[in-house]
């Protein structure tokens, strides 16, 4: 591992202040950045401990929740307003990761985390966002993992959170504060890129900002589904993932909002699908053209073509759930 | 003293069941059990930290260049860069270093050039440093330059093989009984690259006095792994000592001595300073054996009673150029089943991929689960059920050299299994649903072969109690517990009071562990030395051996009874040398069982979780109900994971390993693997050496793999014929079903 200086932020002034120092980066729950790291894939000169951050705690604003940057996905997961008014949410963290992840996790880091796209882990293997412009090793290798939507030739890596997910689905709103002291907020949805030409950025975020939050617009008595594909029972990436978050009025579906995991290199949300879906009463053949409008351009790598028929199913099987359980 | 048995006779003695403590067989914890939970006991990589004090600060620490081609020549190795890093002492190419570890047993070491690169990720040269951390750093800054003159061989169905006359044979004529067959089958099947993904990662620490070397690392062998070690060194054997008192996990990836150890030992000469050399988890990956990918046909031929005429096994493995370990996938093909006409063919393809070694049961437990998984479809085909099929079909003798077995317990375990499980409560493929979950039941048969090793064990009592010493290794098995029961027994003492010294060449020649030798073999050892010190006890009671009863302490002659304490006033020791002999030459010996397992599917998505497993072994005396226990609950684990996840993936155009962390490589998670329910049957087996104990710690992966697979047809009426049987594979079967 290459030598790195360890500092500490007491504030978010300083932290943003400092962070526009070359080469240095944010320390959240340490779990991805860490492993990183040792793996020589993100090289830091200075990390910057924002776990003393007063940016830990989860509180009540506008009917909504204000979730700190630096709350662990343990304790997200556990809140009560969170299982009361977010179920999709808390499923979402719980089946992300393991139990030790989770207890060190931050909300903040676990928005950033990075793809675990197999080549972007290898040094050895060209791979565009590790080094732009190097080409990407994954199109033509192993793409079981990949994307199947809004990928580019320059990468097909997918986004892996499960809690972005459910944050998309949520209409959820990212709190940032820039050097200087100015806080915007951008929608998740618009948080992260897709690849275009420009794998290696993949948020809109500037240099020295720092998440300080993200915040839940209040619920609206909706029905809310996680439902997360894998290779194994537990501690696996989404082969394909989906939280519904639905609202029925009078037998017809009043608003869906549907975000995809393990599909793209984003949560992957698509305004034309909700909208054919809403103002309809549910039916099977309302969710095939759903399904229809979602995959239109879905394209597969081969081995990870699966993905589409597989998509279909779980929206399918989500969007029953989520209307009321018939079809 | 020396009680030396060459196993020329089965032993039908059974002397164990007449010992007085009554401690063997019992389900007692890990002797140390309390060390391991406690962090105290000290595993290999652990062992720099554990040095004594000027040591400790002595210590370096090496780490492997990577080899980022699978075939060709190192042209040029730059190591300035590499050189600068801060803390870095040394970038070591050295003739002595080896590219990939030495298979089981080899008992030597020929050089290996490391300039040849023969495969991706292959160790170039060594870097040293002062910290773990500089040496991975520097080791990642050595520019390395290629000439290639060939092609790599990247894809085992397509490199150029070969025929090992040894391997092939047949019997009959297996195209005829197919041709009259009521019912034949004949399907391929695949199984993927494994890898034993131990816990622990290899490591190893070596350091010098004078012209002797002493290695603390992980390893099965290390008896053997010395001698290895001083062949690849050019040393006498008897100047290296190898210590692996405490191993976590070897599963065969620990058999062979391997570069780290090797790479260890020179850079602790070269640089005259201790150094530790561990292996990160993607070299583990990279680097240890992995178990072959399997090409397999089966071809089936049945009677209208349901018997079997004719069996062909093909299976197609790869390994290096060189190598003459191949997985010996039909192993228990041979002699399972009967049926007159019979065909192996066994084909070994020559491939630029990590080094393929032993990896736990290699042979059953990729060939008996296809073989399983076959023989469901041949039920299916003739309308029988899968359990029936196989209780037709068990031979009196070894049906390819009529040779006798040695116990045939298959049909005692099927029948028990079934009866505990509920498989009369089996439905037909889809009639059993709970919302989106399709449930299903399946079974195979368990089998592998049982093998006997020499061993050396020394016993010694004092008044206070036993010492027992040995190389022989605890991988994480139980033995340092089973030896300690064995000599309790024996000498009746409470097993608190019986300390086991394993893991240490400078101790009596133990077997090692690998292949399920280790606790008939150490124990027979172990048991010849204890019947040695009870003569000398007897000798003192003035009253003959057999007459002998010592039970909590004190030794009992007929109507005289006296405290071991102070009968044994000079500390008592014999050494018990165990040899297989020509007992096992004319017996086909081998250990049974049967697997069941309940699955259910998600029709929607083609998930598959299991939802209870039984396994019914027999394998003769069964030495610690609790250990032995385990080892096949593990191995039931590692079948669900071969069933449905294990996949160690190369890149077909680079040769790389693409899956090399345990992310990537999905093992058995806790929630993957429910209630597993174990039941043993009650065996001697006097052909298992003084104990009639046979081996258990492979038995439980040999078909259970396939139990889940027919469970998954019996479910969804889907066959997944290429292993692991993942969601995407399911999901096809089911859209194909229209399902
Ligand atoms: C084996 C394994 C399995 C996993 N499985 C899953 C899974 O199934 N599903 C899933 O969703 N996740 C999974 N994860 C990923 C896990 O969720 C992430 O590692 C974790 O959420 C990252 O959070 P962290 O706080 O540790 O981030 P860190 O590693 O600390 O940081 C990640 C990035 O965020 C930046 N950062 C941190 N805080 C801030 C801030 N306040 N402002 C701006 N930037 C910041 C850091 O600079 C860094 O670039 C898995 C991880 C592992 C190791
Ligand atoms: S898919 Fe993206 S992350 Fe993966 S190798 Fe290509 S460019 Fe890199």
């Amino acid at each position: 591992m290459k030598d790195f200086a360890y500092l500490r932020a007491s504030s978010c002034d300083e932290a943003t202040t400092e962070a526009l120092e070359p080469a240095t980066r944010f320390l959240g729950g340490g779990t991805n950045l860490l492993d990183l790291m040792k793996l020589g894939i993100e090289t830091p000169a200075r990390l910057l401990d924002v776990n003393r951050l007063d940016l830990g705690v989860i509180e009540e604003l506008d009917g909504g929740l204000r979730i700190g940057a630096t709350v662990r996905n343990s304790d997200l997961a556990a809140d009560p307003r969170v299982r009361r008014s977010y179920p999709v949410l808390s499923r979402a963290l719980l089946a992300g990761a393991s139990g030790q992840l989770r207890n060190m996790a931050t909300t903040a880091g676990n928005l950033l985390q990075r793809t675990r796209c197999p080549y972007f882990y290898d040094t050895d293997m060209a791979c565009n966002k590790r080094t732009p412009g190097a080409g990407c090793s994954a199109i033509g290798g192993f793409t079981r993992y990949h994307a199947i939507l809004g990928a580019s030739d320059a990468c097909i890596a997918t986004h892996p959170s499960d809690m972005a997910v459910a944050m998309a689905a949520l209409e959820a709103v990212v709190e940032i504060e820039a050097p200087g002291g100015a806080r915007r907020h951008v929608h998740l949805a618009d948080f992260h890129r897709l690849p275009g030409d420009t794998p290696h950025i993949e948020t809109c975020l500037e240099p020295g900002d720092l998440i300080t939050a993200v915040i839940l617009p209040a619920p609206a008595g909706e029905r809310q589904i996680y439902r997360k594909i894998r290779d194994r029972a537990s501690y696996a990436f989404a082969l394909v993932s989906v939280a519904a978050v639905v609202r029925m009025e009078e037998g017809r579906i009043a608003t869906a909002r549907l975000a995809f995991g393990g599909l793209a290199h984003k949560p992957w949300r698509d305004a034309e699908v909700e909208a054919c879906l809403e103002g309809e009463p549910p039916s099977d053949d309302l969710f095939d053209r759903a399904a229809d409008r979602l995959l239109q351009r879905a394209w597969g790598q081969g081995e990870n073509d699966f993905k589409i028929p597989l998509t279909r199913r779980i929206l399918t099987a989500a969007l029953r759930e989520a209307t009321g359980g018939m079809a | 003293m020396t009680a030396h048995l060459v196993f020329d006779e089965p032993d039908k003695r059974n002397r164990l069941d007449a010992m007085a403590q009554e401690v063997v067989g019992r389900p007692i914890d890990r002797s140390e059990g309390a060390l391991k939970v406690s962090g105290r006991a000290v595993y290999a990589a652990e062992q720099a930290t554990s040095l004594w004090s000027e040591k400790r600060a002595e210590c370096l620490y090496g780490v492997f260049v990577r080899a980022t081609v699978p075939l060709g020549r190192v042209a040029s190795l730059a190591s300035g860069e590499a050189r600068a890093v801060p803390g870095v002492l040394e970038v070591l190419q050295d003739p002595r270093l080896v590219r990939h570890p030495a298979q089981g047993m080899a008992r030597k070491s020929p050089p290996q050039d490391l300039s040849e690169v023969t495969y991706f990720g292959q160790p170039l040269a060594l870097v040293v440093a002062e910290s773990f951390e500089a040496a991975r750093e520097a080791a990642r800054l050595v520019r390395v330059e290629y000439e290639t003159s060939a092609e790599a061989e990247l894809d085992p169905a397509q490199a150029p093989s070969e025929l090992p006359e040894k391997k092939q044979s047949a019997q009959g004529d297996l195209e005829a009984a197919l041709r009259e067959a009521a019912v034949s089958l004949d399907a391929s099947y695949s199984t993927p690259s494994m890898a034993a993904a131990a816990m622990e990662p290899h490591a190893a620490l070596a350091w010098w006095e004078g012209d002797r070397v002493t290695l603390c690392g992980a390893y099965q062998m290390v008896s053997q792994n010395a001698e290895e070690l001083a062949d690849a060194l050019g040393i006498a054997p008897g100047k290296v000592r190898v210590l692996s008192p405490f191993i976590g996990g070897g599963f065969g990836s620990k058999l062979g001595i391997a570069p780290e150890a090797v790479a260890a030992a020179v850079a602790a000469r070269t640089l005259g300073r201790p150094v530790m050399v561990t292996l990160a988890r993607q070299q583990e990956f990279e680097i240890a054996h992995r178990r072959s990918e399997t090409g397999q046909r089966v071809r089936l031929a049945l009677d209208a009673d349901g018997r079997l005429t004719g069996i062909g096994h093909e299976a197609r493995v790869s390994n290096l150029a060189g190598e003459s370990f191949s997985e010996p996938v039909q192993q228990a093909t041979h002699f399972t089943y009967r049926g007159e006409n019979r065909q192996i063919r066994h084909e070994v393809a020559r491939v630029n991929l990590t080094c393929a070694g032993s990896v736990r049961a290699p042979g059953e437990a990729v060939g008996v689960t296809i073989f399983e998984m076959a023989l469901d479809e041949l039920a299916e085909k003739a309308g029988l059920d899968p359990l029936e099929l196989r209780l037709r079909n068990i031979p009196e003798e070894d049906p390819e050299t009529d040779k006798p077995f040695t116990s045939h317990m298959l049909a005692e375990a099927l029948r028990d299994g079934a009866d505990r499980f509920g498989w009369s409560d089996r439905r037909a493929p889809g009639e059993r649903r709970q919302g989106e979950w399709l449930l299903g039941m399946g079974m195979a048969s368990a089998v592998r072969v049982n093998m006997l090793h020499k061993a050396r064990v020394r016993v010694t009592l004092t008044g206070e109690g036993a010492r027992v010493e040995s190389s022989m290794t605890d991988i994480g098995t139980g033995t340092y517990t089973i030896l300690t029961q064995i000599v309790a027994e024996m000498l009746g003492l409470a097993p608190d009071r019986v300390r086991t010294i394993l893991g240490d060449t400078d101790l009596p020649e133990g077997s090692g562990s690998g292949g399920s030798i280790g606790a008939a073999s150490n124990g027979s050892a172990a048991f010849l030395a204890c019947e040695e010190i009870r003569r000398q006890i007897a000798a003192q009671m003035g009253c003959p051996e057999e007459e002998l009863t010592l039970k909590d302490g004190r030794a009992t002659c007929g109507n005289r009874t006296r405290d071991l304490a102070e009968l044994v006033t000079e500390p008592l020791s014999a050494e018990g040398h165990f040899e297989p002999g020509k007992a096992l030459k004319g017996v086909r010996s081998s250990t049974w069982g049967a697997h069941f397992a309940e699955v259910a599917v998600n029709e929607i998505t083609g998930e598959v979780r299991v939802r209870r497993m039984l396994g019914v072994f027999a394998a003769g005396r069964i030495l610690n109900e609790k250990t032995a226990r385990s080892q096949c609950l593990g191995g039931m684990t590692f079948g669900i994971g071969m069933a449905l996840m294990e996949e160690m993936v190369h890149d077909r155009r680079f040769g790389q390993v693409v899956s090399r962390d345990l992310a990537n490589y999905h093992i058995p998670a806790h929630a993957d693997v429910p209630a597993l329910e174990v039941h043993f049957l009650e065996e001697r087996d006097s052909y298992g050496g003084t104990l009639q104990a046979k081996g258990i710690g492979e038995l439980g992966i040999c078909g259970s793999g396939a139990a889940v697979i027919n469970a998954i047809h019996n479910a969804c009426g889907v066959r997944v014929r290429d292993l692991p049987a993942t969601p995407d594979k399911v999901l096809e079967g089911l859209c194909a079903l229209g399902r």
